[in-house]
């Protein structure tokens, strides 16, 4: 069985670590924040300029002037700071946060993202994801395997616009959990019941199969 | 000294067409809505905007496009107006998509008095297209220069007739950036205040950046996405 968004997400959560500083792109990776283990303490970034996200606010309590980078009404929590955006892309670009997660639309097997345009349909634009995959240490992309078309989206070389290039370190996709490393995709683990002869047929770039592959614990 | 002026309408009113404007503003949180309401009611046209969205259909800098005030955008995320969308593939308007850090560093840049930044945004990719780039400790980065604005449109939560700003929450973002960048910049607050009332440490903006200030009114502070949770 394929992972769910939501077990994708729990997946990814098990890269957090007590104390670090998290940016969580939009779509599966916001679901990321759900999965935190109890008693880690982690402090979410958003780029618009807050570190130490909470919660949506209750209904009621929804504050115009508090909103995270998909435009959503949030909270803080106790130590939350607020700061200007160049500020915010200052503290990416210098390293300081920890782990990036973000969604993609094609990854290459040498690490390239691409998730901001296809050209003649969707114009919306990069937002911070360009600065974000060229300076974040520790990129994690949450996507699935392949398109409706079931074409896969883990190619030898993306087809779309380019985000970034040689950034990415690790995919979590409904399938597998894959290292991106010198030799391509390093096939790490299996959702449970998938195998590996199915994560095969379905990577189109090069596939590293590391002898036993463990099935993701869900 | 005199920087406050009555209102929106009064301070926007040298605004000439084809100037090159900045919006603050991060969605629709913290956007200047007197200056744009007042750009909309006095027909300016042939504008570039700088701002990091462009609103959307019916509020925010989707009111200059529904009126064809704007002949390009300078943007990192443009994703929330169908208008602009149907101008942008119909060719009547003009677009710059560009990363979010590299929008707010071009701003920096130009209120520190820097003529150009590298960044490593955007590297291999067609943002890089024609810029000049150099490699330091073997990573390579592109020259991305300051940007020259003729007028800088900001929304602070507090200011001092001093020109003095503060801002509140995620309502700061590009807000402090844009002010210092401007060479003309024009502030709206909320709460207007005789000198002597802010905390002189508490201050984001200091008022040599600002020359006009205006008590705003009316203040919608519309929410794009509301998202609650159950008690």
């Amino acid at each position: 069985m394929a992972l769910t968004k939501e077990q994708i997400a729990a997946r990814i959560a098990r890269e957090l670590r007590e104390g670090y500083y998290v940016n969580l792109g939009i779509g599966i990776p916001t679901l990321v924040a759900n999965y935190i283990p109890p008693g880690m303490q982690v402090v979410l970034q958003s780029e618009n300029g807050l570190l130490g996200m909470g919660p949506f606010p209750f209904e009621g309590e929804e504050d115009p002037d508090l909103i995270n980078a998909g435009k959503q009404t949030i909270t803080t929590v106790p130590g939350s700071v607020f700061f200007d955006s160049a500020m915010s892309f200052g503290m990416i670009r210098a390293g300081k946060v920890d782990l990036t997660v973000l969604g993609a639309m094609e990854v290459s097997d040498s690490g390239d993202i691409a998730n901001w345009k296809i050209p003649g349909k969707m114009v919306k634009g990069m937002g911070g994801a360009m600065d974000l995959v060229a300076s974040a240490r520790n990129i994690v992309v949450a996507m699935m395997h392949t398109n409706p078309k079931g074409e896969s989206k883990l190619l030898p070389a993306c087809t779309l616009p380019l985000t970034g290039v040689r950034c990415v370190r690790k995919v979590v996709s409904d399938l597998a959990v894959l290292d991106i490393t010198g030799d391509g995709f390093v096939l790490r683990e299996r959702a449970p019941g998938v195998s590996v002869e199915e994560i095969r047929e379905k990577t189109a770039g090069r596939l590293v199969i590391p002898g036993d592959v463990p099935e993701i614990q869900v | 000294m005199n920087k406050v002026v009555l209102n929106a309408e009064e301070a926007v009113k040298d605004i000439p067409d084809g100037a090159v404007l900045m919006l603050g503003g991060f969605g629709l949180c913290g956007i200047p809505e007197n200056c744009i309401s007042a750009l909309v009611a006095k027909g300016v046209r042939e504008l570039t905007c700088i701002s990091n969205n462009a609103g959307v259909d019916d509020f925010g800098i989707g009111l200059m496009l529904k009126q064809k005030q704007v002949r390009k955008m300078i943007s990192s995320y443009v994703g929330e107006n169908a208008e602009f969308e149907r101008q942008l593939l119909s060719g009547e308007l003009e677009v710059e998509l560009i990363p979010q850090g590299t929008l707010a560093t071009r701003c920096l840049a130009a209120g520190y008095g820097m003529p150009a930044v590298f960044t490593p945004a955007g590297v291999g990719t067609e943002v890089a297209a024609g810029k000049e780039t150099r490699q330091f400790n073997g990573k390579e980065y592109l020259l991305e220069m300051a940007f020259e604005a003729d007028f800088a449109l900001v929304k602070a939560w507090k200011g001092d007739t001093m020109g003095n700003l503060v801002f509140r929450e995620t309502a700061r973002n590009f807000n402090p950036l844009m002010a210092m960048a401007g060479k003309i910049t024009i502030a709206e607050v909320e709460e207007l205040v005789p000198a002597g009332e802010l905390d002189p440490d508490l201050v984001h903006t200091p008022g040599i950046y600002v020359h006009r200030i205006f008590q705003g009114r009316d203040y919608q502070k519309r929410i794009e996405q509301r998202t609650v949770r159950k008690k």
